[in-house]
């Protein structure tokens, strides 16, 4: 077998482009890897009509731009692009192949990693490299409270999962002058087994709790459905965002949308307020870039209090209706 | 008769964990285990086909000899058979050959399946890996988060809500569905139920030399992806620590910190002593 390059390839994960920043994200930290391994980034497109996501990428780090476009293309597929993206990997030998963990990227990256028989790592938090040139992935870990690092040693290609949020975009650069290489779909294309009857775009209309800058997390701790609504009420007189951990979500106290953690969101407030949490590492791994963190919780040696710039060793609930009239006096109206 | 498998895991109870202050850890070892709760889910998806037409479910569940207890509960939830996979030698597996193992197991006892549902992600580990791996090791298709599953003539019929986009899909059977924390309302098992079950013989127990692994197969050491250091998450910064009466501590936190609180809010607050201005 030849010898993989030194490439690092990203997927071109375009679908709601100007909420899903991902793909960018990516690009910029595979810019800064590629620059100390010597090998190019390379982000890959496939769909139909494409060239707008090819110009984006190109402009925010891509050297080299993969691209598939064709009528055939047009729905996002996984098996498709699954047997698309192989085929790729195995022609142009890319070490390293970066997906962003939209819902789509979690559920091709397992697909493609599994068929070219290498390992992957989900939902990472830090990418590097060490000393040999390895690619290095920080990724929570274990279910309890660890992050781990975790290389793949003897198989090839280098594959990850990144978190959106994780990293932060390029610039547009107007003159990046980025490679463009168009290319043929092949002629074996399996039918695909999966059929799409209907498609239909629903955003949700909810402002998006990874870029609030006051983010008010509530856990168990707030003690009833009932109580946890008054977390809501705080987030209005700061104009920010609620969120949860798992427990809290699994009870129906608020929608799976607002759970802060590793199979959730990943946010990075100005001042993150976390009221009766713990902290489990799913949470906690969530929440590392928060700038300043004041947790409320019983039990002063609970994760989160440790983690915090100010704990404050209190019930949550008391201390939530504290703050909401400590605020109403003093915000200027 | 449909033939169905579903994927069950046996999860920590992580809110029950007591944490263990010296090393920084959970203390996993003491915790009560349960049904993992996207694996309840995918059984609910198997329990509403089987409500409407002939099917067989077959549970299956890979861990230590424990897990048995969530093959017992999807017994008394209605599963028809039990299988659960465990061996020393299977622990550690990364996603990889876990769904590897997964499939051996598959192909040998149900060659003539029609469709396995998993858990969109277990709330353990969380990588949501495995059903798309198992699908590829098995050389299916698979559709991720499904929240309903309907089964309509010789296809499955899946609908879902996935980075904003609203689908129903439909896949050929054999295939593979994994079912979203956010589909159905899942049934929980009488304590008659489960009493029968655990009174039944039938899970069958399986080990690595069973499944035909040769000896030299160690999950650990074969998994691809390789762990070269483990961290807690690190304390930061100058964590003050306020405690006392919640009034004297809410005052304390805007006379301390009221700057950062109204730079973050964007606009000026009023300190407490000049209220009246």
């Amino acid at each position: 077998m030849m010898e993989p390059n030194k490439d690092i390839w990203v997927f071109g994960d375009y679908r709601n482009y100007f909420r899903n920043r991902v793909t960018l994200q990516i690009l910029a930290r595979a810019t800064e890897l590629a620059a100390r391994t010597g090998g190019e980034v390379c982000a890959v497109v496939f769909g139909h009509q494409v060239d707008e996501f090819v110009s984006e990428y190109r402009a925010h780090g891509a050297g080299r731009v993969y691209v598939l476009d064709d009528p055939a293309l047009k729905q996002y597929s996984i098996e498709t692009y699954t047997f698309l993206m192989c085929r790729l990997v195995e022609e142009f030998k890319p070490e390293t192949l970066l997906v962003g963990a939209t819902q789509f990227g979690k559920e091709i990256a397992p697909r493609i990693a599994k068929k070219l028989g290498t390992g992957l790592t989900a939902d990472c938090i830090d990418l590097a490299v060490d000393e040999q040139g390895r690619l290095v992935q920080t990724a929570p870990s274990f279910g309890g409270n660890l992050i781990a690092r975790i290389i793949t040693p003897n198989h090839w290609p280098q594959m990850a999962i990144i978190r959106p949020g994780t990293f932060q975009e390029l610039p547009h650069d107007y003159d990046a002058q980025g490679e463009i290489v168009p290319l043929v779909l092949p002629r074996d294309l399996p039918a695909d087994k999966i059929r799409c009857v209907t498609s239909e775009h629903r955003p949700s209309r909810k402002r998006k709790i990874e870029d609030a800058d006051i983010v008010i997390a509530g856990g168990r701790g707030m003690g009833s459905k009932g109580k946890f609504k008054k977390l809501f009420e705080l987030a209005e007189l700061m104009q920010g965002e609620v969120g949860a951990t798992r427990p809290v979500v699994y009870a129906n106290w608020i929608g799976h949308d607002a759970l802060v953690g590793q199979a959730g969101k990943h946010i990075k407030p100005k001042i993150l307020f976390s009221f009766g949490i713990s902290g489990a590492i799913q949470h906690t791994a969530a929440i590392t870039n928060a700038d300043f963190i004041v947790a409320v919780n019983k039990n002063p040696n609970a994760t989160m209090m440790k983690m915090a710039d100010v704990a404050i060793v209190a019930d949550a609930n008391q201390a939530c209706l504290g703050i909401i009239r400590a605020l109403k006096e003093r915000i200027r109206v | 008769m449909l033939n169905i498998i579903v994927c069950i895991k046996q999860v920590p109870m992580v809110s029950e964990l007591p944490w263990d202050s010296k090393t920084g850890t959970l203390r996993r070892e003491v915790a009560p285990g349960m049904l993992d709760p996207a694996s309840r889910r995918a059984l609910e998806a198997a329990l509403r086909i089987k409500a409407g037409q002939p099917a067989r479910i077959s549970a299956v569940a890979m861990g230590p000899p424990m897990a048995e207890e969530v093959l017992y509960e999807a017994k008394a939830l209605g599963a028809d058979t039990g299988i659960l996979l465990t061996d020393r030698k299977m622990a550690g597996a990364d996603t990889y050959l876990t769904s590897f193992i997964l499939g051996e197991l598959i192909r040998r006892e149900f060659p003539d399946f029609d469709l396995i549902l998993c858990g969109s992600q277990t709330s353990d580990s969380e990588t949501g890996q495995v059903g798309p791996q198992l699908a590829e090791e098995l050389g299916i298709p698979d559709i991720g988060y499904a929240r309903r599953v309907t089964i309509v003539n010789s296809s499955v019929k899946v609908e879902r809500h996935v980075d904003d986009y609203f689908e129903v899909l439909e896949m050929d059977l054999p295939g593979l569905v994994t079912v979203d924390l956010a589909a159905y309302q899942p049934r929980y098992a009488p304590l008659e139920g489960l009493q029968a079950a655990f009174e039944s013989t039938d899970i069958r127990i399986i080990n690595a030399k069973a499944l035909g692994l040769d000896n030299t197969f160690n999950a650990l050491k074969d998994s691809p992806t390789r762990i070269i250091e483990v961290f807690s998450p690190t304390a930061r910064k100058e964590n003050r620590v306020l405690k006392g009466a919640v009034k004297k501590i809410v005052d304390g936190l805007f006379a301390d910190y009221g700057k950062v609180i109204s730079g973050a809010l964007g606009k000026d607050l009023k300190t407490y002593a000049h209220d009246g201005e």
